[in-house]
C-alpha cells in the first residue's frame, strides 16, 4: 500500500519533470525560429485554463447585463502588432489625400465629379455623387486643391486626389445644422446626405451604403475589433466623448427603434466610458460579446441580436469613426475625418506597429516611412524562344501592403491611399518561396489553427505571417471547419455551394443575407482547400441584389 | 538551394500533359509551392492544406499496418502448428507478413495513382491527394490472401467508377476504399467470405494435411541471415495442421454463439485454434482483414485523428452509441445465438472499430453538417449491427452499412439544411406580424 503511494508520487514527479523539460525545449526551439514565446506553454498556467473555462468577463460588465458568449472563433495572433510605444499616437500627414469611389460596393464605375480640376476645396465640401443615388454626397476629407482624377479601365474613376493644405485645415462650416430636439427624422436624413456623412452608414444585407429612403429595423455599432492587428477604438473616442454621445442620439433618431452597441465583454483594458455608459442615451442598448475573432464583427452582433431575415427589412451599421463624425458634425458643424488607425507588420522599422492619427484617404507612403523597399530580385528559370531553359534574374515583390486587416483588406501600392472604411494598414512579407516538405514538417513557424502543427496546441503564440497559400486550391473536402470558426447558426459551406450552383432560393434561405465578407474571412483563412470564399460570397450577394 | 534548382531544370514542358502532371505531383510532394494569396480576399492562409490532412490519416494508419503485417505471419504459423505463441519467431512472422503485404500495397497504389495521374493530365489540373489515404486503406481492408489481379481490378473499378466519374477527389458519393472491397465482395464472393481467405497461404490446403507450406525466394533469402543469428528459419514443406478451420471469431459467434468464441483462453491445443478469448480478440491475434484485427492499434489511430482534429468526433461518438444501443436491443430480443453476444463484445469483433475510425469519418462521403454527422454515425451503427447480426450469409455489416449511409448522407444533410432554412423563414414571418 505504502509502496503504491510512493510509486504514484514518483510517477507524477517524473511526468511533471518531463513536461517541464519539454516545455523548456519547445520554448528554446520556438525562440530560435524567431517566434514570440509569450503564452507558449505546455503546462497550463492556471486552473482556469486547465479546465478550459476561458477568459472571464471583464469586471466592468454589470452583473445583470446581457453577455453573449461566443464559443466558436479563432484569434489569429500575429507578431508585429501596433503598440503605443514611448511616443504614443503619432500624428501623420501626407501631401495628397484621395477618395476612392471603388471603396463603395455597388457604386456605378463613373460617378459624377462635382468640382473642376484645380479647384480649391475645403474639408467637407462635396466631391462626387453616385448617379443612382444623387442625394448622397461624398465629401472631401481634407482641404486643399483638387489636382487629379486617376482613371482605371473603361474610364472608370479610381481615385480623386486632393493636394492638401500645408497649414491649418480649412473646414466647410455648416450653418444649417439641425437641432435634434426639434428637427424631424427627414430633416436629419437630408442634412446627413448633403453633408457627406451618410456614406458612413452602411446597410446589411449586401454591406452597401445605406439607402436613405428606407427605415432600418435597427442600427448597429461595434466598438471593438478582433481582427489581427486591429486598432483600438478607445483611442479614437478619447477626448471626443461628447461627439460620440451626440452621434448616438442622431442614430437613435434615424433608427426609430433601437441602436445596438456591441461592447467587448472580456477586454484586457476597460473600454471607454463613452461605450460603457452609452445606454444613458435614449434608444441605445448595450450588448456585451465575449469570444475570439470574429466576435467584434458587426455582422456577428446583428446575427445574435436582430438578424437580417429574408423579408426585405434592412439593418444599418456604422463604426465608431462614423458615430464620431456624425456627432461632431452636429455639435460643431464641421466635417472632421481624423481618426486613429493601426499600422502594423513585422517588416516596419522597429519590427513593431504603431497607432497614428490621420485624416481619411491618407497616402500610404506617409505611413510607411523608413520601411525597406518592397521589390527584390530572384533567380528564375525561363524558357527562351528556342524552348531552352535559361537562368534569369526577375523582379519579385517582397512585401505586400494591405489597406484593412490581413483577412479581408485590399492590397494597395505605396502611392495609393487608405480605404474609406479602413482603420488599419497591414504590412506582410510576400510568401513566394518554396519550402522543402513544407506541408509535412511539424514546426514551420506559420500561424495555424490546425493541431497537426505543435503550434495548434498553443493558440497564444504570435507568429510572423507571410502570404504563402501553404498549399494548392482543392475541391471542398474537409467539412465542419468553417462552422467551427463562425459563431453564427449558418452553414457557410452550403451557402458557398448554393452560390456556385446559382440556387437563389437556397442561398437566401441559408442566410447569405446575414453575411458580409469580413464575417467569412476567417473561414477562408482556415480553409484546407484554399477556396476563395470571400470572392464567392460577393458573387452571390451581387447576383442576389441584381434579382 | 541546389535541390530546387535541379527540380526546376528538369521540369518537362507543359505540352506533354501526362508527364507534366506527374512531375507536378512529385514536385509539390517535395516542395510546398511558392503560390501567394490573391490581392483580394485573405492575404494570409492557415498552414494547413489537403496534403497534410491526408497524410495525417496515413500516419494514423501506420500502427494498424505494422501489427497487421505481423499478424499475417502469425496466423500463417498458427495454421502450421509451429511458433504458435504470439511473439514467438517474431522475425519469421514479420518477413512472411511483409512478403505478403508489400505486393498488395504496391499494386493498389500503382494502379490507383496511375489512374489518378492520367485523369489529372486529362483534366489539366493538379493531382489531388485523395488517393494517398485510399491507397493505404485498401490494403488494410483486404484479406491477406487476395489475388493481386483481383485487387488491381477492384482498385481500377473504385477509382474510375467511384471517383473519377464523379469529378475526382471531393466529388465522390461513395467511399473509394469500401467500393474496392465491395467490388470483390460481389464479383468474387469466395475470396472475401467464409473461412478460407483470412489466413495467408492456407486456402490452398483445404483438403486437410496433404498440402504443405511452400516458400519463395523472397522468404528463403533471409534464411542464411537468420541461421547466422541462431534464429529459426523458414522450413519448406511443413504440413498444415489437420482440422484447422481458420474461422474468424465473428463467423464462430454467428454460428455457435458467444460461449464458443470465448471458450478458450487463447491457447492453442493440438494445433487447433478455432476458439478465441476476448483478450486475444482485442489484441489482434485472430484471423481477419489485414488492418482490422488489432484494436489497440486502431484506437491509437482514432485518438491521433481526434487530437489532431482531422476526423470528426461527432461521427465516431454517435457511431459507438448507435452500435451499443442496437447491440443492447439484440441482447434483449435474444432470438438467435448471435443476438445473444454481449453488446460490448461486438466492439472487439470484426471491423467495427476500423470502420468507426477510418471509414465512417471520411469527410467527403459522410454527412457534412454537424447535426447530420450525428445522425449519420448513429444510423451506420444501427444498420451495421442489423446487417451483421441478421444477415444469414455474411457475418459482418460495416462495409454495406457505410456504403448505404454514404448514399443517404446528402438526404440527411438536406433535411438538416431545410430545418435551418425553415427556422429563418419562420422568424421572418413572425416579424411580419
Amino acid at each position: 500500500m505504502t509502496w503504491g503511494i510512493i510509486i504514484a508520487i514518483v510517477l507524477v514527479l517524473f511526468i511533471f519533470t518531463l513536461l517541464t523539460l519539454g516545455d523548456g525545449l519547445l520554448k528554446v526551439t520556438a525562440s530560435q525560429a524567431g517566434e514570440d514565446t509569450s503564452g507558449y506553454s505546455v503546462l497550463p498556467s492556471s486552473l482556469q485554463e486547465l479546465l478550459g473555462l476561458g477568459k472571464k468577463k471583464g469586471e466592468y460588465v454589470p452583473d445583470d447585463a446581457p453577455v453573449k458568449r461566443l464559443k466558436r472563433g479563432f484569434d489569429v495572433n500575429l507578431a508585429g502588432g501596433p503598440s503605443l510605444g514611448q511616443t504614443g499616437i503619432r500624428e501623420v500627414r501626407s501631401a495628397t489625400y484621395a477618395l476612392k469611389p471603388k471603396d463603395f460596393i455597388g457604386m456605378s464605375p463613373i460617378p459624377k465629379v462635382m468640382p473642376e480640376l484645380g479647384a480649391t476645396v475645403k474639408a467637407g465640401e462635396p466631391l462626387f455623387y453616385d448617379k443612382k443615388h444623387p442625394e448622397i454626397i461624398y465629401a472631401a476629407p481634407v482641404s486643399g486643391e483638387f489636382i487629379e482624377l486617376r482613371r482605371g479601365e473603361k474610364r472608370s474613376i479610381n481615385e480623386l486626389v486632393i493636394l492638401a493644405d500645408q497649414g491649418e485645415m480649412q473646414y466647410h462650416k455648416h450653418e444649417d445644422v439641425p437641432n435634434l430636439e426639434t428637427a424631424s427624422r427627414a430633416d436629419l436624413v437630408d442634412f446627413l446626405t448633403a453633408s457627406g456623412a451618410w456614406p458612413f452608414l452602411r446597410q446589411r444585407p449586401f454591406d452597401i451604403v445605406a439607402d436613405p429612403s428606407m427605415t432600418p429595423k435597427s442600427i448597429f455599432v461595434s466598438t471593438f475589433d478582433t481582427a489581427p492587428w486591429a486598432t483600438d477604438a478607445n483611442l479614437s473616442v478619447a477626448g471626443k466623448e461628447a461627439a460620440f454621445r451626440k452621434g448616438l442620439e442622431a442614430l437613435a433618431m434615424l433608427s426609430g427603434t433601437k441602436v445596438h452597441l456591441g461592447v467587448n465583454g472580456m477586454a484586457q483594458q476597460r473600454p471607454s466610458d463613452a461605450f460603457l455608459k452609452a445606454d444613458e442615451v435614449e434608444g441605445v442598448e448595450i450588448h456585451y460579446f465575449q469570444g475570439q475573432h470574429p466576435a467584434g464583427n458587426v455582422g456577428v452582433h446583428i446575427h445574435h441580436v436582430d438578424p437580417v431575415l429574408p423579408n426585405g427589412q434592412v439593418v444599418w451599421h456604422t463604426d465608431v469613426h462614423g458615430v464620431l463624425l456624425i456627432g461632431q458634425l452636429l455639435l460643431e458643424g464641421i466635417f472632421d475625418t481624423s481618426k486613429v488607425i493601426a499600422v502594423a507588420g513585422a517588416e516596419l522599422p522597429g519590427e513593431e506597429g504603431y497607432y497614428a492619427r490621420v485624416h481619411q484617404g491618407i497616402q500610404i507612403a506617409a505611413l510607411l516611412e523608413g520601411m525597406a523597399d518592397d521589390m527584390t530580385t530572384e533567380k528564375a528559370y525561363v524558357r527562351n524562344a528556342e524552348g531552352q531553359k535559361e537562368e534569369k534574374m526577375v523582379e519579385v515583390r517582397s512585401i505586400r501592403i494591405v489597406s484593412g486587416d490581413l483577412l479581408s483588406g485590399k492590397q494597395v501600392e505605396r502611392e495609393s491611399f487608405l480605404g474609406f472604411y479602413d482603420d488599419q494598414l497591414s504590412v506582410v512579407k510576400e510568401g513566394n518561396y518554396y519550402e522543402l516538405f513544407g506541408w509535412l514538417v511539424p514546426q514551420t513557424g506559420h500561424p495555424t489553427r490546425s493541431r497537426t502543427f505543435p503550434g495548434g496546441f498553443f493558440p497564444g503564440t504570435h507568429y510572423v505571417p507571410d502570404t504563402n497559400t501553404n498549399g494548392e486550391k482543392r475541391a471542398f473536402v474537409m467539412t465542419g471547419e468553417y462552422e467551427s470558426v463562425l459563431p453564427m447558426n449558418i452553414y457557410p459551406q452550403h451557402v458557398m455551394r448554393a452560390i456556385l450552383a446559382k440556387d437563389f432560393e437556397k442561398m437566401e434561405g441559408l442566410g447569405l443575407l446575414e453575411l458580409g465578407e469580413e464575417d467569412i474571412a476567417l473561414c477562408e483563412y482556415v480553409c484546407t482547400s484554399k477556396q476563395p470564399l470571400q470572392a464567392i460570397l460577393r458573387e452571390g450577394l451581387d447576383e442576389l441584389r441584381a434579382q | 538551394m541546389a535541390l530546387i534548382d535541379f527540380w526546376k531544370r528538369i521540369e518537362p514542358s507543359k505540352e506533354n500533359q501526362f508527364l507534366h502532371a506527374t512531375y507536378d505531383a512529385f514536385f509539390t510532394f517535395m516542395f510546398k509551392p511558392n503560390l501567394t494569396t490573391k490581392g483580394k480576399g485573405v492575404h494570409i492562409r492557415d498552414a494547413m492544406d489537403l496534403k497534410r490532412t491526408m497524410f495525417h490519416v496515413v500516419i494514423a494508419l501506420q500502427l494498424c499496418l505494422l501489427v497487421g503485417t505481423f499478424n499475417i505471419g502469425h496466423q500463417h504459423f498458427v495454421a502450421l502448428g509451429i511458433h504458435t505463441g504470439f511473439i514467438e519467431a517474431f522475425h519469421l512472422k514479420l518477413v512472411f507478413g511483409l512478403v505478403q503485404l508489400l505486393p498488395i500495397v504496391i499494386v493498389a497504389n500503382v494502379v490507383g495513382l496511375g489512374i489518378e495521374f492520367y485523369f489529372a493530365a486529362r483534366r489539366g489540373h493538379a493531382v489531388e491527394e485523395g488517393f494517398l489515404v485510399s491507397g493505404m486503406l485498401i490494403p488494410l481492408i483486404m484479406p491477406p490472401d487476395i489475388p493481386l489481379w483481383m485487387l488491381a481490378l477492384a482498385v481500377a473499378f473504385a477509382v474510375v467508377i467511384g471517383k473519377e466519374a464523379f469529378g475526382g477527389t471531393g466529388m465522390n458519393v461513395l467511399n473509394v476504399a469500401l467500393l474496392a472491397r465491395v467490388f470483390i465482395f460481389f464479383a468474387y464472393p469466395t475470396e472475401i467470405s467464409g473461412d478460407g481467405p483470412w489466413v495467408a497461404a492456407w486456402a490452398l490446403a483445404e483438403d486437410g494435411a496433404t498440402k504443405v507450406a511452400d516458400y519463395y525466394w523472397a522468404h528463403t533469402m533471409f534464411n542464411p541471415l537468420f541461421e547466422a543469428a541462431g534464429w529459426s528459419t523458414f522450413v519448406q514443406g511443413t504440413p498444415f495442421v489437420a482440422g484447422y478451420s481458420g474461422a474468424t471469431p465473428l463467423a464462430l459467434g454467428a454460428a455457435q454463439g458467444w460461449a464458443q468464441v470465448d471458450a478458450a483462453t487463447g491457447e492453442v491445443t493440438g494445433g487447433i485454434l478455432s476458439q478465441y478469448s476476448a483478450l486475444q480478440m482485442w489484441m489482434g491475434g485472430i484471423p481477419g482483414c489485414i488492418g482490422e484485427t488489432s484494436k489497440p492499434a486502431i484506437i491509437f489511430g482514432a485518438i491521433f485523428l481526434l487530437i489532431t482534429r482531422v476526423a470528426s468526433w461527432r461521427v465516431m461518438l454517435s457511431f459507438v452509441i448507435g452500435t451499443a444501443l442496437t447491440g443492447m436491443i439484440f441482447n434483449a430480443w435474444d432470438a438467435t445465438v448471435f443476438m445473444n453476444i454481449p453488446w460490448y463484445q461486438h466492439f472487439g469483433m470484426g471491423g467495427l472499430l476500423f470502420a468507426m475510425a477510418f471509414m465512417a469519418t471520411d469527410p467527403v462521403t459522410a454527412a457534412q453538417t454537424n447535426r447530420g454527422k450525428i445522425i449519420y454515425g448513429f444510423l451506420i451503427g444501427f444498420f451495421g449491427m442489423v446487417i451483421r447480426v441478421m444477415n444469414p450469409a455474411y457475418a459482418e455489416g460495416w462495409m454495406l452499412a457505410i456504403l448505404l449511409m454514404n448514399v443517404f448522407a446528402p438526404l440527411v444533410d438536406h433535411y438538416v439544411l431545410e430545418g435551418n432554412i425553415s427556422k429563418r423563414l419562420k422568424r421572418a414571418k413572425e416579424y411580419a406580424k
